[in-house]
């Protein structure tokens, strides 16, 4: 069973088994605009909480995701190389950005779940 | 300082306008549709575009023409009536306070168009100059439409407004107290109708009601000038860089180069003679990566030879595309630099401007 938890710079987290995935906010996206490309991190990079771990870029800017927790990148998603639009279209979905492993699930507490992370944007 | 408001703003908000502050005013970024839709809408049918935050001035009297003259490096005094010239405001080192469009609507009247972040300075600047001389300097309230695109003339004609006879720089005042003129800042055909307030909101309807047009927010228009190659005033252009780094000297007739007396024409004369240092080039990046203004370019060897002035993705064109200031050395088209983004070296190379090629209705 999985658990979704939120940050409130509008990153999603999505923990099976120790394992995360990471991905931005379908309200992230929308803020940003089309992207036109992500720049990923390498697989094996260790992340710390806050770290600025992916870079999206939109016709206009260029946006940090910050890692919502401690851990290694285990695998990024390539698919967005070629086509970085995915995560206008499915941010929670195909678009998500990196999968890492969490060195300390206690830091997942603080964050937000799907409810509350609506009323921060609602 | 508080923002200031478009007339139209309710309109926007009714379209599902994001906003965001551009030269102290709330503009309209993006519609729903998004930059990259509204980019390609504007190239392939007609935008509509809100640029109310740029301010008209009406220069009105005897001396209006040589007032001009002294300003910008222009011969007003040889405008043909219903002429627009693209030019600028230079201080006394030749570096450019602003970008300008003047229009001459008759004998002593002419139109000047300025940009949002520049009004204030501008007005001061003419109203200096104009001292003493007979003329009149007037900032006008008005709402200010571009619509840009191959459909734009037939959307405007179904609006009720045939602008059909102008050419490409020409302008005409089509209703009391309206100012329209066939220019535009995209690259495309089109118009920019400068209007009452009072009439604005019927007569954007208007054009809305004809499916081909939409509006289009300032975040398109930004990557429709940069693909197009025009220079953006703040970032491409400013008061530290003359028009011949700028590579605008198309702007100044050959003769006022020579023997012009404008304001900041012996500077001019000074960096002319000498060549300027640096020049202002296109760049494409290799990869998908955009790289963005303020990124330095660097040489092989990692020498910082020049530096980005604006930067984005190019929707029409499919990739990144990029504009900035490069030593005279490495300005050739074809040249391979680098830039620096975030500590990796990404290169690019220097490349023709336009990206995408101007399609301006010339008579």
């Amino acid at each position: 069973m999985s658990k979704t938890y939120f940050t409130p710079d509008h990153e999603w987290i999505r923990v099976e088994g120790g394992a995360a995935t990471v991905g931005i906010t379908d309200y992230a996206q929308e803020q940003l605009g089309d992207l036109v490309f992500v720049e990923l991190p390498q697989a094996g990079k260790a992340l710390k909480k806050g770290d600025a771990a992916v870079v999206v870029e939109s016709v206009k800017a260029a946006s940090d995701v910050y890692a919502p927790a401690d851990g290694e990148v285990t695998e990024v998603n390539e698919a967005l190389s070629s086509d970085p639009a995915l995560v206008n279209n499915a941010a929670m979905g195909d678009g998500w950005l990196w999968k890492m492993t969490l060195s300390d699930e206690s830091q997942l507490e603080g964050l937000m779940d799907e409810a509350a992370y609506k009323a921060t944007i609602a | 300082m508080s923002e200031k408001h478009l007339p139209l703003e309710a309109m926007h908000e009714e379209a599902g306008a994001r906003f965001g502050t551009f030269a102290g005013w709330r503009m309209p970024l993006t519609y729903p549709a998004g930059v990259m839709k509204e980019h390609l809408h504007t190239r392939k049918k007609a935008g509509l575009f809100d640029i109310s935050h740029m301010q008209l001035f009406a220069v009105e009297g005897r001396d209006a023409a040589a007032v001009l003259s002294r300003a910008c490096p222009l011969d007003a005094t040889a405008l043909e009536s219903g002429k627009s010239k693209y030019t600028l405001l230079l201080n006394e080192q030749a570096g450019i306070i602003d970008d300008l469009i003047v229009t001459r609507l008759g004998p002593n009247r002419f139109m000047v168009v300025a940009n949002a972040g520049n009004a204030k300075k501008d007005e001061a600047h003419f109203r200096a100059i104009a001292e003493g001389f007979d003329v009149k300097i007037e900032a006008l309230d008005r709402v200010f439409l571009a619509l840009q695109g191959p459909a734009a003339e037939s959307v405007l004609l179904g609006a009720g407004l045939d602008l059909s006879d102008l050419t490409f720089m020409t302008a005409t005042e089509p209703r009391e107290n309206w100012f329209a003129a066939r220019s535009g800042y995209t690259g495309e055909d089109g118009f920019e109708i400068a209007l009452p307030v009072e009439e604005a909101r019927s007569f954007a309807e208007k054009i809305l009601a004809d499916e081909r047009a939409m509006w289009i927010g300032l975040a398109a228009r930004d990557s429709l000038r940069l693909e197009a190659g025009l220079c953006l005033h703040g970032q491409d252009l400013a008061e530290s860089i003359d028009p011949a780094s700028a590579a605008i000297l198309w702007a100044l007739p050959k003769k006022l180069r020579e023997d012009g007396g404008f304001v900041g024409s012996e500077a001019l004369r000074r960096i002319l003679a000498a060549g300027p240092e640096q020049i202002r080039v296109g760049l494409k990046p290799e990869g998908r990566q955009p790289v963005r203004a303020g990124a330095s370019l660097t040489n092989e060897k990692g020498e910082v030879v020049g530096r980005v002035t604006s930067g984005g993705f190019g929707p029409s064109v499919e990739h990144p595309i990029a504009m900035g200031f490069v030593a005279k050395a490495f300005s050739e088209t074809g040249t391979p630099l680098f830039a620096e983004v975030r500590g990796s070296r990404l290169p690019l190379s220097v490349h023709s401007l336009p990206f995408t090629p101007h399609r301006y209705r010339k008579g």
